[in-house]
């Protein structure tokens, strides 16, 4: 356990958020990534304790090492560093629903207690209030994965009592628990205030930890649902020099490369 | 089937016209690389209407044809700007009606993928371990069918075949051959799944040399119509020839959030020029003012 530092943190809640995820891929474990947070996730783990992990972009890019983050899931970048690249077809079929993916990214708008994810309307189908991107990869991600990771920023509109769309089951409506053949599911929510994972019996997601200088209250005032709380609740370590230096150096190349 | 047929090279605007009619169904694919965008300026210079759009990830290509009243219809699995956020003239017809209603078909990823692959493999249908436990099982055009052998239910989605397939490769032989590589999304299967398809390529080789991963052939038989169209994938990018201008699909969530300035840069930059060397010349001068 860390000591609570009374100065304000020298890293931001995102990179507390990126680096939690990072240390929850192991060394050549097959990860299948998404934009945006995972991505950066995933690479920090392949230049920090996991030089060895596989990394799978759903544009087809297999086993590729991006000097920089990606933009797009499609960027240059990822087909020039892959160790080869297979059509769509073929990466949703064999890749994934062939079962070779050990893991897989998602985040969503709204995520409810049972782990199901929406990311396709806010409101009614018919008549939304604001139409989301929709599924892509997600549905099958979340049952043809051997996990999934869900990174999400915690706010009261993304974690809801009821999802209003589900496009990618967790645990069910009702926490009943998982398809027949499915993996394993969201076996962690990581948040830029803590992290939460679904109890072994009741599959609710559970806070197991909160970030270093967020309150147990700042966690409750954020989620839509009587939020339970493990009775040997921690504290994360905070990110170390070194992975806050690899995350900063690669984000830095990134700008550079996207032009600013 | 006729025999010995061949790709005709032609101009774009000859291709579009002579292929592309209200109300057809037309998919432009493209997996982030090598979206045919010349083709989608093209089909609005020209106003085809009615046209049922289709594609995995319409993007800024079909966001722009949405907006301008083209499409009756989307089919696709994932509508947003890739890095950026929301295509705001899609939202706008979904959640507003504005042109006019878009009626939406919505798969996943691997369900639109597993469907072109029927398309093109002559199927009715395609099979998948998919949309488990979703509500998108609800809404997707998709049932649920007993493998006959284990039982297990598994998705069944239906056979995409579009009327015309419109996609963009980096060359083409003098025979009409075309080659694309790197990311190549599902170009091959919508190719192989339509009833005709137009090929635009950033240009016409002796002999196909392909110069990064993952080499795909579309030989010539299988095409209708080649167009040479350098730079045709702008703002999207073709691997060897070109860089994605990521610039541009950031700049595209202003032009696009708001009707008006939507409405004049279609002005502008698409109905304002005649061909896709003008639109780059324009979208040059005006890369600064935005």
């Amino acid at each position: 356990m860390f000591e609570v530092q009374p100065t304000l943190p020298s890293y931001s809640s995102d990179e507390m958020m990126t680096v939690t995820a990072a240390r929850f891929l192991s060394d050549r474990q097959v990860c299948f990534v998404g934009i945006g947070l995972p991505s950066e996730a995933a690479n920090l783990a392949r230049l920090s304790h996991a030089p060895n992990v596989v990394l799978i972009y759903e544009s087809g890019t297999i086993g590729t090492k991006p000097d920089v983050l990606p933009l797009s899931i499609g960027d240059g970048e990822l087909a020039e560093k892959a160790e080869f690249v297979v059509g769509v077809p073929e990466v949703f079929a064999y890749w994934l629903q062939g079962g070779r993916i050990d893991l897989g990214f998602l985040s969503a708008a709204q995520i409810d207690r049972y782990g199901n994810l929406n990311s396709t309307v806010v409101g009614g189908y018919e008549e939304p209030k604001v139409r989301l991107p929709g599924a892509g990869g997600a549905p099958e991600i979340a049952t043809s994965a051997g996990e999934v990771i869900i990174m999400l920023r915690h706010s009261e509109r993304a974690f809801v009592p009821s999802v209003d769309f589900v496009t990618s089951v967790g645990f069910g409506r009702g926490g009943e628990g998982r398809p027949e053949r499915a993996g394993r599911g969201p076996t962690v929510v990581i948040t830029d205030l803590g992290v939460l994972r679904p109890d072994q019996s009741s599959n609710e997601l559970t806070l197991v930890a909160t970030h270093p200088g967020v309150s147990l209250e700042d966690v409750r005032v954020k989620t839509g649902w009587e939020l339970a709380i493990a009775p040997d609740l921690a504290i994360t370590e905070p990110p170390t020099d070194g992975e806050l230096e690899i995350l900063r150096d690669l984000k830095a190349r990134t700008i550079v490369a996207h032009g600013g | 089937m006729e025999s010995s047929k061949q790709a005709k090279l032609t101009t774009l605007r000859d291709a579009i016209a002579t292929h592309v009619a209200d109300g057809a169904t037309v998919a432009m694919e493209g997996f982030t690389h090598l979206i045919p965008f010349a083709a989608g300026h093209e089909i609005i210079r020209q106003g085809q209407s009615d046209l049922t759009l289709v594609r995995m990830t319409p993007d800024v290509i079909y966001d722009q044809m949405i907006g301008v009243g083209s499409a009756r219809k989307l089919v696709f699995s994932w509508g947003g700007n890739p890095g950026v956020g929301s295509l705001h003239r899609f939202r706008d017809a979904v959640e507003h009606g504005h042109p006019h209603p878009l009626e939406l078909e919505e798969h996943s990823h691997a369900g639109m993928a597993a469907r072109y692959t029927a398309g093109a493999s002559g199927l009715p249908f395609a099979i998948l371990r998919g949309y488990v436990g979703t509500d998108l099982a609800k809404h997707a055009d998709m049932a649920t069918i007993a493998c006959p052998f284990t039982g297990e239910e598994l998705a069944a989605v239906p056979a995409l075949s579009p009327d015309i397939t419109i996609i963009h490769a980096q060359q083409a032989d003098r025979s009409g051959n075309v080659g694309m590589w790197g990311i190549t999304g599902v170009q091959k299967e919508a190719a192989l799944a339509a009833t005709t398809t137009i090929v635009t390529v950033e240009e016409v080789v002796d002999e196909l040399t392909p110069r990064g991963p993952n080499h795909v052939v579309l030989p010539s038989w299988t095409l209708a119509a080649i167009a040479p169209v350098p730079g045709g994938a702008h703002p999207s990018y073709a691997m060897g020839y070109s860089r994605r201008d990521n610039a541009f699909y950031t700049r595209w969530d202003r032009i696009s959030r708001d009707r008006d300035v939507f409405r004049d840069w279609v002005e502008e930059h698409i109905l304002g020029t005649e061909d896709h060397a003008s639109y780059m010349e324009s979208i040059d001068r005006g890369a600064g003012h935005v």
